[in-house]
């Protein structure tokens, strides 16, 4: 397949990264366009029969970490993540954990949830997460195991007291 | 115990990720067998894993927007390759397994233009899961001002018809915006909290359709023209369940 078309196929999957990272529907397709222009002004540079998705992942993630820097240097108006949410019903049983673990995700720092999303959610090895992270394997695991941790705990106190809110 | 290594976190995690050669897959299956807090903490690192690999899925099935596979189609900066529009239309018509697509190729381009179905179905996914502003005016307060200030923004009058007797009441409307004029979307909701949407806008010319059926990754959508007007009723329900509701608005309608 022509890479452009291989391209095409990938929007979805870039999309549902950009969604989950940002937790924005529209920051997350502007990501998603912005690395899109990106590819395909390069598209000669991607060598064929390596690994698309990856290459992908890998300028979107710069990008981000771009725009990142960029939005440092403006104000921000701070978002309490615990705020967001509740505007709309759930479409169909969306458990609470779902919820409680997108919740969670929004207070990892960016790098590692950035390690997360790529295993987790993307099924990159290590080393692939590594390659598009730029940095040596060691630390893509030392992400992965802090910020699961993190996870774990910021569940299992979230439950918690979401069972007290119930009650 | 006695072993003479020490397994970590790190360790841990490249054992749930599949990253260990055999002989460190051993080692750690020995190591938690003699430490339950550890094997916990893994488990629950493993149902993270799990619950992560499905956030978001319904993305992977929503019709890629406009803005993204224009940028595809222009072949990135606006460099101007038609060839690859109908490349790339093809490939998310395979991909998304999207019925918006053919539900827009069915449609005679005379009578309403490609992008109804994405539309019609876009504002019900938007606004029926709504909890403090399904609509912009109450049905229960305002109905007559509702449907003259629909009617006039669209240039013939849209009554919603009365679906009590499919055990659905209007819960109000709102303008939206169509490609470029408006519509007009009524909200109807019935014991159960389930919405349905009907969404109305001028069709290009008159004509009369049979009723056509869409979906996408869950919402369906029945649609057809009459006279000057198309209409389209969405909701997340089966197919013969919105059809009849879709014959009890068509004779509401003041069709036969």
């Amino acid at each position: 397949m022509d890479t452009r078309a291989a391209i095409v196929v990938e929007i979805p999957r870039l999309r549902r990264y950009a969604r989950v990272l940002l937790g924005d529907a529209t920051a997350a397709d502007d990501l998603v366009q912005d690395c899109l222009e990106r590819a395909l002004g390069r598209v000669h540079l991607f060598h064929a029969g390596t690994n698309l998705r990856a290459w992908l992942f890998t300028i979107m993630h710069n990008l981000h970490v771009n725009a990142r820097v960029r939005a440092s240097r403006s104000p921000e108006i701070p978002v309490d993540p615990a705020a967001l949410g509740g505007e709309t019903e759930p479409v169909q049983g969306s458990g609470l954990l779902l919820r409680d673990l997108d919740r969670a995700l929004a207070q990892l720092p960016d790098d590692q949830r950035a390690a997360l999303l790529l295993v987790g959610l993307e099924g990159l090895s290590y080393r692939e997460t590594a390659d598009v992270l730029g940095v040596p394997v060691g630390t893509v695991m030392s992400r992965l195991a802090r910020g699961r941790e993190r996870l774990r705990r910021l569940i299992d106190g979230g439950s918690r007291q979401a069972l007290r809110q119930v009650k | 115990m006695n072993e003479r290594y020490y397994i970590g976190d790190m360790e841990l995690n490249a054992y749930l990720d599949g990253e260990l050669e055999t002989s460190g897959r051993t080692e750690v299956e020995a190591w938690l067998a003699g430490r339950p807090e550890d094997a916990a903490r893994l488990a629950a690192w493993r149902r993270q894993k799990e619950a992560l690999a499905s956030l978001a899925a319904d993305v992977l099935d929503e019709p890629v927007p406009p803005r993204l596979a224009g940028v595809t189609a222009r072949g990135g900066r606006s460099r101007g390759r038609p060839w690859l529009r109908v490349a790339a239309a093809l490939v998310l018509l395979v991909a998304g397994g999207a019925a918006g697509w053919f539900g827009r190729a069915a449609l005679p381009g005379a009578a309403a233009d490609g992008g109804f179905v994405e539309r019609a179905i876009g504002a019900h996914v938007v606004y029926s899961p709504e909890r403090r502003h399904p609509v912009e005016v109450w049905a229960d307060k305002e109905e007559k001002h509702l449907v003259t200030w629909l009617s006039r923004r669209l240039g013939h009058p849209v009554r919603p018809p009365p679906l009590a007797e499919a055990g659905f009441r209007l819960v109000g409307g709102r303008l939206v915006a169509d490609d470029g004029g408006p519509a007009a979307l009524y909200m109807y909701e019935d014991a159960n909290r389930r919405r349905i949407t009907l969404y109305v806008r001028r069709a290009r010319g008159d004509g009369r359709t049979a009723f056509r059926f869409a979906e996408h990754a869950g919402t369906a959508m029945f649609y057809w023209i009459e006279g000057p007007l198309a209409y389209a009723i969405v909701g997340r329900m089966p197919r013969n369940d919105l059809l009849g509701l879709a014959r009890v608005v068509y004779r509401g309608l003041g069709g036969p």
